[in-house]
């Protein structure tokens, strides 16, 4: 018997019972469905953190200072005070460096800030005013630092736009406005465009001040927190990386970079970081989604060995006629697969729809892979094979007389 | 052509051993016209399995065409049962959601037989039981009559060695049991050989030789040529 006849006769086969067919193929839409928008859904939002944090700038360097080491236990990264504005202009000055467009050198610090009645706890960031282009960084009104700001010692804030919302309320324009940080009166010039992010990575909850002031004036500091290097494109990074790596180590007196008491990331690797991270959140997801597909699959099973029990009497006439037990086998199980693949390719449909539908709600990038379409195809396929694969085995196995008795 | 030697069938339950063939021999050649006679639980079901290569012997051997078919696997059964027996059951047993001419077609779908092939020889089956203008029915639109006349086309379409019939006036007004008796005697004057199990004397009659089981064990075989023109 030919397959293509097999596969005839299964589909008027199922064809006689429509409403069981259509629930057996609906418990695989729903879980093809699931698995394909749930990890669509997640590398949207991979996409999503991708573009985010490129839209911080590309081309960035960030020297951390490594933990003061004492003994054998060394500090994390970013924690110590081993980095000054002299590395930076070193940096920014050194011959050897040959890779770099701008130095800005920053200090973090998160203090209390009021104006008026209300108060909010928030980053304040000393920096340079090269900052604004490296971390691509827009005015909506007012404007950012000045150089002047920075040799002067200015009092002078640019706020983010959720500072401008906790202290002066949604969509205010507090340029001209004055803020008290840390005893200190800072006049507003100008509040910069939303970055997004949130938690404790909100770009947004910030107030940027001249560094020399934030030094000087507010926490009484000489050193930075950080040193953002711009180099002058994507392929120069690795180079420009090592040079910084080598002017600070001289420049700290150290000849084991495995002593160095300063870490360099580029946004790359903070990108792959992000990139594992949701990864693994898609990998859950989809893993979340899989349940369902495996109680559709069972329900396949069930239907196919009520199918079974229903035709004993038929397959034992076929045996009886003179089918083999392979034939009898890639009957039922040519029925079940049908059932699968009929359900998976609905449920991809349903399923990129969902995450189209997702995607323009919660305004993420919309991405379908090739990877679910196979996904939906392959699983939904193996799904039949699997789970048809005892109910047929069953049917080939019954014995013809048995099965011809059977009323 | 079929040779029975010693054949015997034991059934165990649990701890109860049935015998239900005890120890049978008996030959049929070709052309024969054989019915099978006994009382229920005489054990002429079980012998009709066994001839028919549905059920293997506890002991004995099973020669059908010279070939030793009491020890083969399910799937050499399988292809005995598809080339060398055509089986007309009591209760006919077509696919029902089926044509006629697809019923019939079947055991030449399990040989490989081309469809070129399996229609026009389905066709001209159909044709000789009287069933030419039946062929696209399904075979529950068919009467009990009807749906037996295309069991026993599915049963000849192989050309078996051997056509073995369970009862096969069963289910079947009596009218048309005449005329289902009348193409078994036409088939077998054609020179085909059958084996017909049956409880009823009477469609005993037709055959030309009675075999009569009891309790596991041949009590009677003996040539039946002396009523041949009976009929009801």
């Amino acid at each position: 018997m030919e397959l293509d006849e097999i596969i005839k006769e299964s589909l008027s086969t199922l064809g006689l019972n429509k409403l069981r067919t259509g629930l057996a193929v609906l418990g695989i839409i729903i879980g093809i469905g699931s698995v394909i928008a749930l990890i669509s859904l997640g590398q949207s939002g991979q996409k999503s953190v991708e573009n985010q944090i490129e839209s911080l700038g590309a081309n960035l360097l960030t020297v951390m200072p490594g933990g003061v080491s004492s003994g054998a236990v060394r500090g994390a990264a970013g924690g110590g005070t081993t980095l000054t504005v002299a590395d930076a202009k070193a940096i920014e000055s050194s011959t050897q460096i040959t890779t770099i467009m701008s130095v800005s050198p920053e200090l973090q610090r998160r203090a209390q800030v009021v104006a008026g009645r209300n108060n909010t706890n928030t980053q304040i960031y000393g920096v340079y005013p090269q900052y604004a282009q490296i971390r691509k960084i827009n005015t909506t009104s007012g404007i950012f630092l000045t150089e002047r700001d920075l040799t002067s010692m200015s009092k002078v804030a640019v706020l983010g736009p959720a500072v401008v919302t906790d202290l002066f309320g949604e969509g205010a324009n507090p340029v001209g406005e004055s803020i008290r940080v840390n005893g200190q009166m800072l006049r507003v010039i100008g509040v910069v465009e939303s970055k997004g992010g949130s938690g404790f990575a909100n770009r947004d909850d910030i107030i940027y001040v001249p560094l020399t002031t934030a030094q000087k004036q507010l926490f009484g500091v000489d050193y930075v927190s950080s040193i953002a290097v711009e180099a002058k494109s994507q392929d120069v990074m690795t180079q420009a990386q090592d040079q910084i790596g080598y002017l600070l180590l001289e420049r700290h007196n150290l000849s084991d970079p495995a002593n160095a008491d300063f870490s360099i990331f580029s946004q790359s690797d903070i990108l792959s970081t992000a990139s594992q991270i949701t990864t693994t959140f898609t990998m859950i997801l989809g893993g979340i989604a899989a349940i369902s597909l495996l109680v559709g699959g069972i329900g396949i099973m069930n239907i196919m060995l009520v199918t079974v029990t229903e035709r004993t009497r038929e397959i034992g006439l076929r045996k009886a006629l003179g089918a083999k037990k392979k034939v009898i086998i890639a009957q039922f199980l040519v029925e079940a697969i049908i059932l699968t693949v009929t359900g998976g390719l609905i449920g991809m449909m349903v399923g990129i729809g969902i995450s189209w539908v997702l995607s323009r709600v919660m305004s993420l990038p919309f991405a379908v892979s090739a990877l679910s379409i196979a996904l939906a195809i392959g699983v939904s396929g193996a799904t039949g094979i699997i789970f048809g694969w005892y109910p047929a085995r069953k049917a080939a196995g019954l014995q013809p007389i048995e099965a011809l008795r059977y009323e | 052509m079929i040779k029975i030697s010693n054949v015997s069938k034991i059934y165990k339950t649990d701890s109860v051993e049935t015998v239900a063939l005890s120890g049978i021999s008996f030959e049929v050649k070709k052309g024969e016209y054989v019915a099978i006679m006994g009382p229920s639980g005489s054990g002429k079901s079980t012998l009709m399995h066994i001839i028919g290569a549905l059920d293997s012997p506890s002991s004995g051997d099973y020669f059908l065409e010279s070939q030793n078919i009491a020890k083969l696997t399910d799937d050499e059964l399988a292809d005995i049962r598809n080339r060398k027996i055509g089986f007309i059951f009591q209760a006919y047993n077509l696919l029902p959601r089926i044509s006629a001419l697809k019923n019939v077609m079947l055991p030449m779908a399990y040989a490989g037989v081309s469809k070129d092939e399996r229609d026009k020889k389905a066709r001209l089956m159909l044709a000789a039981v009287g069933l030419a203008d039946r062929m696209f029915h399904r075979s529950n639109q068919l009467s009990g009559g009807q749906q037996q006349r295309v069991a026993i086309a599915r049963g000849l379409v192989m050309n078996p060695a051997i056509l073995l019939a369970d009862e096969p006036t069963g289910n079947i007004a009596s009218v048309q049991a005449d005329e289902i008796m009348q193409i078994f005697d036409d088939i077998n004057r054609q020179g085909h050989t059958i084996i017909m199990i049956t409880h009823e004397a009477d469609i005993a009659e037709h055959a030309k030789r009675i075999i009569t089981l009891r309790d596991g064990k041949i009590v009677a075989d003996k040539k039946n040529g002396s009523k041949r023109k009976h009929t009801r």
